[in-house]
């Protein structure tokens, strides 16, 4: 029986520069924040994030290992524009493929079904169609005749999430109120890593929730990492809520130059997730 | 009708005045998801649910259909749970149609092409704002109004720089594909707008009471409609007033958006 637990610092081994990387969550909720200091840390180049944007992006963003973004938007919720994110933009540092929320969905759920799109009407008339080239349309072979969008599928090297609880075989539990699009980021991947707040016998999963929690199965993943406020300062309920002073800290990071080298110095510069949780008090 | 106005007029803020607007926005649409984002329009969303549209659907804002009337500060009061709505399951309902959604926006031109995705170039916008979010589909698939809590010629604008969410002119090049295009109303500070012109241009369909005609064509970048009798937005009904006050904005919420003059 095979025993995936693995670390931050070995997931990161695995990456290689000008990789796409999608990031599970949505917002500043749920995000696999120790995997993505871990990252922010490693001098990697080029990467494409695909996400529902928050300060993943934001952050990979300020530490210079990002090149392009796929996004359908990027907030931090109780912030409602990343700041990060915009200075990355406003400096023309990073190119984006944007997209509308469901489109996205549709390219996760394509890539997850090995098909090149999905048919949708989602973004006719918009410049997310007619100002990307890369987004084509198909006409429907039914009486109809229909021209629809071919939302994209989004496949992507590596996924990484972030669940409330899991085992060391890889299946994965969340405890709130949305899954949000977690299986299909592990199922649009070619290789899939998920941080969880706490790694339990498998049989004990069922004793946290319904059955219907039990959402991330051990096909969808190639390694757990036991990362206790793995999400922080993310939402991560019923865990743990947003840290709100925490996050309007790193947002006022974006500010200058100067701000950015002291939070970065401070919160990744400290070292691997057990530090980055005695320097915050977690 | 014109005297109980006459005797209620001085009490009744612009603030209530949009949420009222806001409500009429979702007359008549029966049991479908309403769903308005922001303040004035979650307090004018619910206000219409709770008064002569009882059987909106309505969100919590997360993944949670709640029925029933409640503030839209945090309170106690607990919420009753009508269904489990996932973000994946809201696509499912933006699709179908079964939704009227209220959208803001950073640029809208005449035809209410909508824009808050970013000001500025492709490459390196001059300003990024919030990206494309829901509005391409939003408003493809369903039934969408517009909130502009700050009504001038920035937002009002010849051209956006970006279309996210699209008009008239867009929707009609693409025929039949464009079936489920439907905006309705723009609901503003100084007053609301429609499309109910010959071509869907947008109309100047009632000013709030206090504002004049010649005050919101010059705080708007493009030519509008403007009929030759343009009416007041109509005020709350006490009742309305009371379910405001009492019950959806308790604490006032409504006022920090929109200051009374």
């Amino acid at each position: 029986m095979s025993d995936k637990r693995t670390t931050e610092e070995d997931v990161v081994a695995e990456l290689r520069d000008g990789m796409t990387i999608g990031v599970g969550g949505w917002g500043s909720r749920r995000k696999p924040m120790s995997i993505v200091r871990a990252i922010a840390r490693s001098g990697l180049k080029d990467l494409t994030i695909v996400s529902y944007g928050g300060p993943d992006v934001g952050l990979l963003c300020a530490a210079g290992n990002v090149s392009r973004v796929v996004y359908p938007f990027c907030s931090l919720d109780s912030i409602a524009l990343e700041p990060h994110f915009r200075v990355a933009r406003q400096t023309g540092a990073v190119s984006t493929l944007e997209l509308d929320e469901g489109m996205f969905l549709l390219g996760l759920q394509a890539a997850a079904w090995r098909v090149p799109f999905i048919p949708t009407r989602v973004g006719l008339g918009s410049d997310v169609v007619d100002r990307q080239p890369e987004i084509r349309t198909v006409v429907s072979p039914y009486d109809d005749g229909e021209e629809l969008v071919a939302a994209p599928a989004l496949t992507m090297d590596v996924a990484l999430i972030h669940m409330h609880r899991g085992d060391s075989r890889g299946n994965g539990q969340y405890l709130n109120v949305d899954p949000y699009f977690d299986d299909l980021f592990c199922m649009a991947a070619t290789r899939r890593f998920m941080s969880v707040e706490r790694i339990l016998e498998t049989d004990d999963l069922a004793g946290e929730g319904p059955v219907q929690t039990l959402r991330i199965n051990r096909l969808m993943t190639d390694g757990v990492i036991e990362a206790p406020f793995g999400a922080h300062f993310t939402e991560c309920v019923p865990d743990y809520g947003r840290d709100e002073a925490f996050q309007r800290e790193y947002a006022g990071s974006a500010k200058t130059e100067e701000a950015w080298e002291a939070w970065r110095a401070k919160y990744l510069d400290c070292g691997g997730h057990d530090e980055y949780r005695k320097v915050v008090g977690l | 009708m014109s005297a109980e106005r006459g005797d209620t007029t001085q009490l009744i803020t612009r603030a209530e005045y949009c949420v009222v607007a806001v409500a009429e926005c979702f007359r008549g649409d029966g049991e479908i998801m309403a769903n308005p984002i922001g303040t004035i329009p979650a307090i004018g969303g619910r206000l219409a649910r709770a008064s002569f549209e009882p059987d909106l659907v309505m969100t919590d804002g997360e993944a949670l259909l709640i029925a029933g009337a409640y503030p839209i500060s945090p309170s106690d009061q607990p919420k009753v749970v009508e269904a489990w709505n996932p973000y994946r399951s809201m696509f499912d309902v933006v699709w179908s149609g079964r939704r009227h959604v209220m959208m803001g926006a950073s640029q809208m031109d005449r035809y209410g092409n909508q824009n808050f995705a970013f000001i500025g170039s492709w490459e390196q916008p001059k300003a990024q704002l919030l990206g494309f979010r829901g509005a391409p589909g939003n408003t493809i698939q369903n039934t969408t109004s517009y909130w502009i809590p700050s009504h001038s010629p920035k937002v009002f604008v010849e051209q956006v720089d970006v279309v996210s969410g699209i008009g008239y002119d867009r929707a009609a090049k693409l025929g039949a594909a464009g079936r489920f295009h439907d905006l309705r109303h723009v609901v503003t500070n100084l007053g609301v707008l429609d499309f109910e012109t010959p071509d869907h241009t947008m109309r100047l369909r009632s000013v709030h009471p206090g504002v004049t005609v010649e005050e919101i064509v010059a705080s708007t970048g493009f030519d509008l409609v403007v009929p030759d009798a343009v009416p007041e937005t109509r005020a709350p009904t006490a009742d309305e007033l009371a379910l405001v006050h009492e019950i959806l904005d308790p604490t006032g919420l409504r006022e920090k958006e929109v200051p009374n003059p």
